[in-house]
């Protein structure tokens, strides 16, 4: 008896330990089908997966050593892809450890293992949220977090122009990129050149698109305002115009030569025609009142429901209170409609900081600055377009991206801690 | 008196305001449409009201021998339709078993999704269009179609779930006591409650695409495969300014119906914005 209870909290430990290799631990368990398909699944893994772990490790780490054999990014796919089966493997593999473990576990508490019936609707059970999320996930894999893990890892090799497969071999070389974009006088003086504009194009035009949209959203709430039916309407337009398209008139009515900015509309406030495309203050004065054209609707159409939702009595109190316009407005307006869009208005801001499609389409991030691989109005984003499409900066490019987004994440998670679905039990 | 006079002193501001705004709004919409049905090709000499308007650039664009704009047509709506139903549909699935199912990873799952959602897919659009290289998917719609699909995962993922945490919970687990499975519960029970977020995605993620320019341009490569986008662009960015009517037309005809599409859903969008930004 005494020998027996001894014995018996083993179960646990021994059945994790024979689970190293998958299987033998829930044969010990005496589960025997799902013995098998643990040692099945294993082996074929092993199988099916084998020279494709082999050669894509190979490959992750060396990059190739024979020029025009080995094609180095090529050989850098493949090795991601090892890297994922692999760890989609370990996955199971813990599995298996837990699995055996448990069960060796409930052994030792002397309860009845599941049997195979159980087992299977447990496996329908606990199984089908993970059923339901796996194609999404699958590729949200490939599609989405493979195409990131390349870009970090490309960010330490030294792929450009004359490190370019087939002909030649790429090689890692550390965090020279970084050291490069930070050392080397002209990538200094561009990338902090581009980082200033980026920042001032996002505060300039996210603040203008959020305050002109505020204001207007107020100006047509006014209670004895008539026709605010067709005003909405008619201020939501810009934001049902596909951006690509508005993009593009402006960028035919800022056009110099035939554009109707300078040929009618200055001209007809007595103003003279302004270099719009050529100089690089010009043009960015255009993108931000561009962005604002762009954005302001959809501050517009949301402060428009939060100003909807304030009840009328705080106003009517206020009034008896004997509350100035003014005051009615900086304490109860304001802080209510801030306090409901504040979320969003940060999405906006980061919205702006990546926004490529405006500065691209309106003048192709330009006017062009000689001798720099940056134009005048290219933001972060559309540097590294430039980087890759044009100059074949491919190293340099991914070593930025990765600082872009290491700003936008930290900008993220700086805003959803302080949000509600952070603190929201469920989400823990 | 007082009172009064500064009533009307008020509204008078507040309607000239509305007044310029209105007139900024639509100057350059009335500017393109004016130019559409300008004869010739170029920009100058054109006016918003032509003298002698002409619908030619519209029979231009419609010409099959002339141009591929039907072409650019059909393959934009033939993307945006499949990614629209395979957004739709795996959109749901993952949005569903966040909000519904307790599982290990869930967590984590959710705080990855948040930040995929705010990193914008052609960032990585050097490894995107190398993999497309890859595999073989360049200058393929299917490419096009699984790049948009899963960059739209994170974001609608998480406006849904936010819609379907605000169903209760009661609903399905009293169908579970009268024995409905889960697939039953799914798609008989909640889906059916979360008809206006589901027409919320599908609008998204159809209008996504259609709207997409630069994905597109990086992996289409032939001009029979072109979207709508891609192909006006190329049209303009030849020589801009030489074909600039025929642009103005072509951009008339994408303008309307995806305005009106938004317009008549535009409700739905904001109430779904807010709901989904706040509640999370």
């Amino acid at each position: 008896m005494e020998a027996e209870k001894v014995g018996s909290t083993k179960h646990a430990k021994t059945a994790a330990l024979l689970s190293i290799v998958p299987g033998i631990g829930q044969f010990y368990n005496r589960q025997f089908l799902k013995g098998i398909i643990f040692l099945v699944l294993a082996a074929s893994f092993g199988i099916v997966f084998g020279d494709i772990l082999n050669m894509g490790f190979w490959g992750l780490f060396t990059l190739g050593e024979i020029p025009k054999v080995d094609h180095s990014i090529f050989l850098l796919i493949d090795g991601i892809i090892a890297l994922i089966v692999t760890v989609l493997g370990l996955g199971v593999y813990a599995f298996n450890l837990y699995d055996a473990h448990s069960n060796g576990k409930k052994r030792d508490l002397g309860l009845k293992l599941n049997s195979v019936r159980e087992q299977y609707h447990n496996l329908i059970d606990g199984g089908f949220p993970y059923l339901m999320i796996s194609p999404g996930f699958l590729l949200l894999i490939f599609v989405v977090i493979f195409p990131i893990i390349f870009v970090i890892l490309l960010a330490f090799t030294n792929y450009d122009l004359y490190h370019s497969p087939p002909a030649k071999l790429v090689d890692w070389i550390g965090i020279q990129n970084f050291i490069d974009i930070f050392k080397i006088d002209i990538w200094r003086n561009t990338f902090f050149k581009v980082l200033g504009w980026t920042i001032v194009w996002t505060f300039g035009a996210t603040t203008f698109q959020i305050a002109l949209g505020m204001f207007l959203a107020i100006i047509v709430n006014q209670k004895d305002l008539k026709g605010k039916a067709i005003i909405r309407t008619i201020l939501i337009l810009p934001w049902a115009v596909p951006a690509f398209v508005s993009i593009m008139i402006f960028s035919g009515m800022f056009n110099e030569t035939f554009g109707a900015i300078n040929k009618m509309i200055l001209p007809a406030l007595g103003l003279d025609p302004q270099p719009w495309m050529t100089e690089a203050n010009w043009t960015r004065l255009a993108l931000i009142l561009i962005q604002g054209w762009l954005g302001f609707p959809f501050i517009f159409a949301m402060v428009t429901g939060v100003l909807q939702s304030i009840p009328e009595d705080l106003y009517e109190a206020a009034t008896v209170d004997g509350a100035s316009i003014w005051q009615k407005f900086s304490k109860i307006t304001l802080p209510l409609v801030l306090f409901a869009t504040a979320p969003i208005m940060i999405t906006q801001y980061t919205f702006n900081f990546n926004n490529f499609n405006v500065i691209f389409l309106f003048n192709n991030g330009g006017p062009a600055v000689p001798g720099q691989t940056a134009w005048g109005t290219d933001i972060l984003i559309s540097w590294i377009y430039r980087l890759t499409m044009t100059s074949a900066q491919y190293g340099k490019a991914a070593a930025i991206t990765m600082i872009l987004s290491f700003i936008i994440i930290a900008v993220a998670l700086w805003q959803f801690r302080r949000t509600k679905s952070f603190q929201e039990e469920d989400m823990m | 008196m007082s009172m009064k006079k500064n009533k009307i002193i008020r509204l008078t501001l507040s309607y000239f305001v509305i007044a310029i705004m209105a007139v900024i709004v639509f100057y350059p919409l009335l500017w393109i449409i004016g130019s559409s049905f300008n004869p010739g090709n170029s920009l100058s000499g054109s006016t918003m009201f032509p003298e002698n308007p002409t619908l030619a650039h519209y029979k231009h664009l419609f010409d099959a021998d002339k141009s591929d704009y039907i072409i650019w047509y059909k393959n934009s709506l033939k993307i945006s339709i499949i990614t629209m139903v395979l957004t739709v549909a795996s959109v749901a699935l993952t949005a569903y078993s966040f909000s519904r199912y307790r599982f290990v990873g869930r967590k984590n799952g959710l705080i990855t999704f948040l930040i995929l959602q705010m990193i914008p897919n052609f960032a990585a659009l050097i490894a995107i269009f190398v993999l497309a290289n890859r595999t073989g998917l360049i200058d393929t719609h299917l490419g096009l179609i699984l790049v948009y699909v899963g960059g739209q995962i994170p974001m609608n993922t998480y406006l849904m779930k936010g819609y379907l945490d605000t169903i209760p919970k009661e609903l399905d687990e009293s169908a579970k006591m009268d024995g409905a499975g889960h697939l039953r519960i799914f798609f008989q029970i909640v889906m059916p409650l979360a008809k206006p977020i589901l027409a919320v995605v599908a609008l998204f993620s159809f209008i996504a695409p259609f709207g997409d320019f630069i994905l597109a341009r990086i992996l289409l490569r032939s001009e029979d495969k072109f979207t709508l986008l891609v192909g006006l662009y190329e049209l303009v960015a030849k020589q801009f300014g030489n074909e600039f009517t025929k642009f103005a037309a072509g951009s008339v005809l994408i303008a309307i119906p995806i305005a009106a599409l938004f317009l008549v859903f535009q409700r739905y969008f904001v109430s779904g914005l807010t709901a989904g930004g706040t509640k999370g």
